[in-house]
């Protein structure tokens, strides 16, 4: 068996299952055809977000310039808290049934994004918060659920890092990623039933119906954000691939060179399977 | 799987029992945090327009279980300390124990040390900051519900990080987050049972005994993935 055989893992054991759709051995980037047309989509969409949500559409009537924070920051918790988590939901399910390394890894780069997008979500809430409502912070049930989910995830991804056996590593992250995104439900309602038993919601930060340009901006912020959070996605998932098939080819050669080794000693020893 | 709960259960009380760490240290621990939020918060001090109740007295509730959260953290992290040498968890699989029944007897027998816990700490809390009990019937089934989410979420989480070096970091990390809404519904319900009406407590209970049902059934479920090691 010779190291090219090892390098495009065509004696590595693994089966055609176990490799991510549209496989090409070997790889050489996380990029492809794909990452590049979605990334040419997220510099244009953003460009356009830009353009549109700074100069082209008008200011709020009540919100004055601080409205246009509207444009990323709803897009990008809209792809936190409902597009990430629930990749990470569904992959932990599926790995849970099957074991599939496929799930998994895609369950841990998506929520990997997703803190990414859900830390951003506060800090753009925060600094809008400023300006509209007086103070970066008030206890409103999305703003006291968003932190807890934040921690939440936060723990889900150490977890992920742990220096431990990976299957079993998996398996606990998995369970994390179900029961986490349960949490994070409940979190939510008890949290806005705090608040009612004294005051009604009193933080409505778009009371205004938007339409027209307002609108376009905004739809032109979720393809951007989404465009950047699949960019993202993808090549962190194709990353944590390329570790997990590294870490199987190592054990591989290892074994390869334990197994050489013996056959070498037991040939030099004249003592031959079924000889002597 | 009850039979193997009882087992479990048994087995770790009776460790507990006979090595005194939970009356010797986390007891004390308990009762200390009590003490320091007392030297945190200024006595004198008196909240206007409610019945002239010291700011010390109004947030008792809160202290309270903020006390019990944190000595549970101790009591979790034991629980499975004490099956971490000699593959113990392992052990117990082979015994022909079933994963959940595993699982509701740990659960089991931190909700009883938790019980000790509260009444300990709870008795110190009234003479402490001075709060009167208004509704009973409510506080007890406060007591019980919250006692059930915090040990059933407690144990799940807590087996997460069984077995590792990082577990005294790891696990507050990941079970102060999911305990979240139960200090939350513990704290108004405990408020109402103290200070206010029995029906906004009530509520709360019924929130409580959902969390603590949710978590045992998801603890049932998923415990054996935790457990099975490769």
């Amino acid at each position: 068996m010779t190291a090219d055989q090892i390098a495009d893992g065509s004696s590595s054991g693994l089966s055609v299952e176990d490799r991510a759709p549209g496989y090409k051995a070997p790889i050489l980037s996380t990029g492809s055809e794909a990452t590049r047309v979605i990334g040419v989509i997220a510099l244009l969409s953003t460009a356009a977000m830009l353009a549109f949500g700074l100069l082209i559409s008008p200011p709020d009537l009540f919100q004055g310039d601080s409205v246009r924070l509207f444009y990323l920051h709803v897009p990008v918790a809209i792809v936190a808290l409902y597009l990430a988590f629930t990749i990470t939901l569904i992959g932990s399910v599926i790995h849970l049934v099957n074991g599939s390394t496929f799930w998994d890894l895609l369950a841990g780069a998506a929520a990997e994004v997703g803190v990414v997008f859900l830390g951003l979500t506060l800090v753009t809430g925060m600094l809008w918060g400023r300006p509209t409502w007086g103070s970066y912070w008030e206890w409103d049930p999305r703003l006291t659920s968003t932190a807890v989910s934040f921690v939440l995830y936060l723990g889900y991804l150490a977890v992920r890092k742990l220096d431990m056996d990976p299957a079993a590593r998996s398996r606990r992250a998995a369970v994390l990623g179900i029961v986490g995104f349960a949490n994070t439900i409940i979190v939510k309602y008890s949290v806005s039933w705090w608040r009612s038993l004294h005051q009604g919601s009193t933080l409505k930060p778009l009371d205004s119906q938007i339409e027209g340009l307002m609108m376009f901006s905004f739809a032109l912020g979720l393809v951007s954000m989404l465009s950047i959070f699949a960019w993202l996605v993808m090549h962190r998932f194709r990353l944590a691939w390329l570790q997990h098939r590294v870490d199987a080819h190592r054990l591989e050669a290892a074994l390869l060179e334990r197994r050489s080794e013996g056959e070498a000693g037991i040939a030099k020893s004249g003592l031959a399977p079924g000889g002597a | 799987m009850l039979r193997d709960a009882r087992l479990v259960a048994a087995k770790d009380l009776r460790i507990e029992w006979s090595s005194k760490v939970l009356t010797a240290q986390v007891l004390p621990f308990g009762f200390l945090v009590l003490i320091l939020f007392g030297f945190g918060i200024s006595p004198e001090r008196i909240v206007q327009g409610k019945d002239g109740r010291s700011v010390l007295e109004d947030v008792s509730p809160a202290l309270f279980w903020l006390a019990v959260l944190f000595s549970a953290l101790l009591a979790l992290g034991r629980s499975f300390a004490i099956e971490a040498d000699d593959g113990n968890l392992d052990a117990l699989q082979l015994a022909g124990l079933e994963p959940a029944g595993v699982f509701l007897g740990k659960t089991a027998a931190v909700a009883v040390e938790l019980a000790v816990l509260e009444v300990v700490v709870g008795s110190g809390a009234l003479l402490l900051y001075g709060a009167t009990i208004r509704h009973w019937l409510l506080l007890i089934v406060v007591l019980v519900t919250t006692t059930l989410a915090l040990s059933g979420a407690g144990i799940l989480y807590a087996a997460l990080g069984a077995g590792l070096r990082v577990r005294d970091t790891l696990v507050p990390l990941l079970v102060l987050p999911v305990l979240a809404p139960v200090l939350l519904g513990a704290t108004r319900a405990t408020e109402a049972a103290l200070f206010g009406a029995a029906a906004d407590g009530w509520s709360w209970a019924g929130f409580l005994g959902a969390f603590s049902l949710l978590y045992l059934g998801a603890g049932i479920l998923l415990f054996g993935a935790l457990l099975e090691e490769s």
